[in-house]
């Protein structure tokens, strides 16, 4: 208490950012007697046998991330667990033949499909082996917490104090909000949140597929109602997102097990939302695509087709926007959820959060090299410009994406058609995409 | 240059009003001789420097009340009776003091009057960092400067210090300024890890040159030259305090027209970005004028960079242009000659005691026992 560990974090059941964070400070060599407290709610989760049965909340970790993952050791713990690369992605409309597929000429991978259990449990296990200087209190919560004074005065601490449920208290020069979208540091800080929620909810899934296959591509569909996703987990197994409407979601989450699987199946392969007109407007413009650029005609191609579900493995959550007006203030600074929400048809929730990391990381090494005080604006500002430029991109392309294929009126499928098949014969439209989104 | 000969035109004055013949025209002086000499500074600045001034006639104007202003002052001040009268070695000025004192409580808000010291430390930190860095050969991580003793001369709140400081060094921050130590103070005491290898004096170089000679790896004298009386005294000290091999890093300002027009003028007059009365650039430095006296004092200068504040962004960057703001690295030579030189004169008196000696066969005798 008396010491003042100088660096706090929070960390929020799903992604654990504050995890990865601390890791990431820790291996940095300019940070090597600084003292770093993680502070989490949950209880700590001792995986001591990974379980056969494959968790439903998987994430979609880009190559960039999967580089932060290494740089601290924890990616090669999630190499001898599990996890699933894919190669190509393939993303078309429900409502006419439009498509674009996605594809690594190289070979390389391009993004990597992990449960978020298997990731958390590759961070315990790295954090532990470091626990010299960081300190993780589970089961912690903090009710209040006293912001530092503008100017130094003699009674008045300059640094960020927290109290606990427990009544102990801590003093820190750099307060890290990773409490996911209902941030309590944000809220205690007053930092304004642009949020809005969508009127749709997610359904995930474990799904068994009828027969084996290579599976290392990555489905989604737009359906008027929602994007439907199938992500790769092994030769057998996927992993379902559908982004539906409140009642469709409940209604899918209770239905037995063998309508669901009929209603996923139809939602990948029934045409019953193109029209004649969309599929004539379309034929015309690949037309005349292939006479500008007679070279790779990608045909739509099918998903595999889904055998059974796995029990138990069917839940739903809310979808919704949200964006903090500041990622900073003296001595505070938000990452991951707390910052941004988004909606997952991009899969890049948790790149984005990842991103932060890699950026916020980068200046503190950059402040503590130079002896600043770790909690000053200077350094996080520049923080904060880096992300808040890339985030507000990929949030308002999300949200117009989503907005776009939210409907099935003619002259937005129209739009979005040509759109989608002007940038699918677009190479270097395409690459700057992938290399955009695998950050 | 232009300030010099607008001291000596004031100096004039007053000793032409003590002068001998001053009494007759005395009575004159005082209604005319301001128009006049009002008017020959004017028509002296229009012939001498008109590509700069006619360009920019507000400045112009401004310059001109300035010179009225700066008048004013030295009467206050009595600034030439202290340089014919004095006899202190200190080379505080006591002008400086006062305008310090008003601010001290301003120091650590980093965007008030100070904002562009503090930026100013994303550049001298480093490179006082990387310099010094040169010289140890195995540094721990995360204490890269431990080890190393510092004096921070003229720190001011400490900006400079408490950087220093958390890379592990000892620093030892001195300031003529009692306010200004004390908010220093205040501010690396709510640290527990500064607060043990940070030590603040309130006094000026020349005291404690006596107790610390030869004690410190680095001094750092940063936007201080341009605030001191006496800068060959000052630099003397610096050097003192040294140890040989050790580093002196100084940051300071030039003194050239582009340092008048926008390091007075623009930053003072006009932007307010530096307060009212902190800078007299007849203070200014040149780095050439720099490098001479450190090298009379022994003081071998390694790098010399410009720096340049872009008061939009409201941070420093590097540049090669050192007209305005620069940072000069210098070493203080190992070999020392005066010491040297020493021990051979006294090699010769003692040959030439021999030499008599043999010749006095008593003194011989005195000599062997």
């Amino acid at each position: 208490r008396g010491q003042g560990p100088p660096l706090s974090s929070f960390a929020p059941p799903p992604a654990r950012f504050a995890f990865r964070l601390a890791c990431s400070l820790r291996y940095d060599i300019h940070f090597h007697d600084k003292k770093i407290l993680l502070l989490e709610a949950g209880p700590k989760k001792v995986l001591e046998k990974l379980s056969e049965t494959y968790s439903n909340r998987v994430s979609s970790i880009s190559p960039g991330s999967a580089t932060l993952l290494s740089s601290f050791g924890a990616w090669d713990h999630i190499c001898n667990m599990r996890y699933r690369a894919f190669r190509r992605m393939q993303v078309w409309d429900a409502c006419s033949e439009a498509l674009i597929m996605f594809d690594k000429d190289n070979l390389d991978d391009m993004g990597y499909i992990v449960e978020n259990d298997v990731i958390m449990h590759a961070l315990t296990k790295q954090l532990e082996a470091v626990s010299d200087r960081v300190t993780v209190l589970y089961r912690s919560k903090a009710i209040r917490y006293t912001w530092p004074c503008p100017f130094p005065m003699a009674d008045c601490s300059p640094w960020v104090h927290i109290t606990l449920g427990d009544g102990s208290t801590f003093q820190t020069k750099l307060l890290i909000g990773a409490d996911g979208h209902n941030s309590g540091v944000r809220q205690a800080a007053g930092i304004q949140n642009v949020s809005w929620n969508y009127d749709q909810s997610a359904v995930v899934a474990t799904l068994h597929l009828s027969e084996a296959t290579e599976n290392n591509v990555a489905w989604q569909r737009f359906l008027p109602s929602g994007p439907i996703a199938l992500l790769p987990l092994s030769d057998t197994l996927s992993s379902l997102v559908w982004s539906t409407s409140h009642e469709h979601a409940a209604e899918l989450v209770s239905m037995d097990e063998e309508q669901f699987v009929d209603a996923v199946n139809s939602a990948f392969w029934s045409d019953a939302d193109h029209t004649d007109f969309i599929d004539t407007a379309g034929a015309m413009l690949q037309y005349a695509v292939g006479l500008l650029k007679p070279t790779k005609v990608s045909a739509r191609q099918l998903p595999p087709s889904v055998a059974r579900v796995d029990a138990k493995s069917r839940v739903l959550f809310p979808l919704g926007l949200g964006h903090a007006a500041e990622y900073v203030r003296p001595r505070v600074a938000l990452i991951g959820d707390a910052a941004h929400r988004v909606h997952p048809l991009a899969g890049q929730g948790v790149n984005m959060g990842f991103g932060d990391i890699s950026s916020l990381a980068h200046h503190l090494s950059t402040a503590a090299f130079n002896g600043k005080d770790l909690g000053s604006m200077s350094h996080l500002t520049g923080y904060e410009t880096d992300r808040q430029r890339h985030n507000t991109a990929l949030l308002a392309a999300t949200d117009l994406l989503k907005r776009l294929y939210s409907t099935s009126a003619a002259p937005l499928v129209l739009l979005r058609t040509w759109g989608l098949q002007a940038t699918n014969a677009a190479s270097p439209l395409k690459e700057q995409i992938m290399a955009f989104a695998s950050k | 240059m232009w300030g010099g000969r607008k001291l000596g035109l004031s100096g004039g004055w007053f000793l032409s009003v003590l002068g001998p013949g001053g009494r007759s025209t005395q009575a004159a002086r005082p209604l005319i001789s301001s128009a006049v000499y009002a008017k020959n500074q004017l028509s002296w600045t229009l012939q001498v420097k008109p590509e700069v001034f006619n360009e920019y006639r507000t400045m112009w104007f401004k310059s001109c009340r300035i010179t009225f202003s700066y008048l004013n002052r030295i009467k206050n001040f009595r600034y030439p009776w202290v340089k014919l009268y004095s006899t202190s070695q200190t080379t505080v000025d006591s002008g400086e003091v006062k305008t310090f004192v008003a601010l001290a409580h301003k120091w650590w808000d980093e965007q008030g009057v100070y904002g562009p010291l503090h930026s100013m430390n994303d550049l001298r930190v480093p490179f006082i960092r990387d310099h010094l860095l040169k010289t140890i050969p195995n540094h721990q991580p995360g204490k890269p400067l431990s080890g190393m003793k510092i004096l921070d001369v003229g720190c001011g709140g400490g900006l400079l210090t408490e950087p220093l400081g958390r890379l592990g060094a000892s620093v030892i921050g001195i300031d003529p300024v009692d306010e200004n130590i004390k908010t220093a103070r205040c501010h690396k005491s709510f640290d527990p890890v500064l607060d043990k290898r940070i030590e603040y004096r309130v006094c000026s170089l020349e005291e404690i040159v006596e107790e610390t000679a030869e004690t410190f790896d680095a001094v750092v004298a940063s936007e201080v030259v341009e605030h001191v009386i006496d800068i060959e005294t000052f630099l003397q000290c610096c050097c003192q305090v040294l140890k040989p091999g050790g580093s002196l890093f100084i940051t300071t300002i030039n003194k050239t027209q582009l340092s008048y027009a926008l390091g007075i003028v623009f930053s003072e007059q006009i932007a307010g970005i530096v307060p009212k009365g902190t800078h007299t650039w007849e203070k200014f430095v040149s780095p050439e004028t720099l490098e001479s006296i450190l090298e009379s004092n022994g003081l071998s200068v390694q790098t010399v960079v410009g720096m340049l504040y872009n008061p939009f962004s409201g941070y420093w960057h590097w540049t090669e242009n050192t007209s305005l703001n620069y940072v000069a690295h210098a070493v203080k030579s190992r070999v020392q000659e005066h010491p040297m030189s020493a021990e051979f004169v006294l090699k010769r008196e003692t040959e030439e005691l021999q030499a008599t000696a043999c010749t006095n066969p008593a003194v011989h005798e005195e000599l062997k026992k």
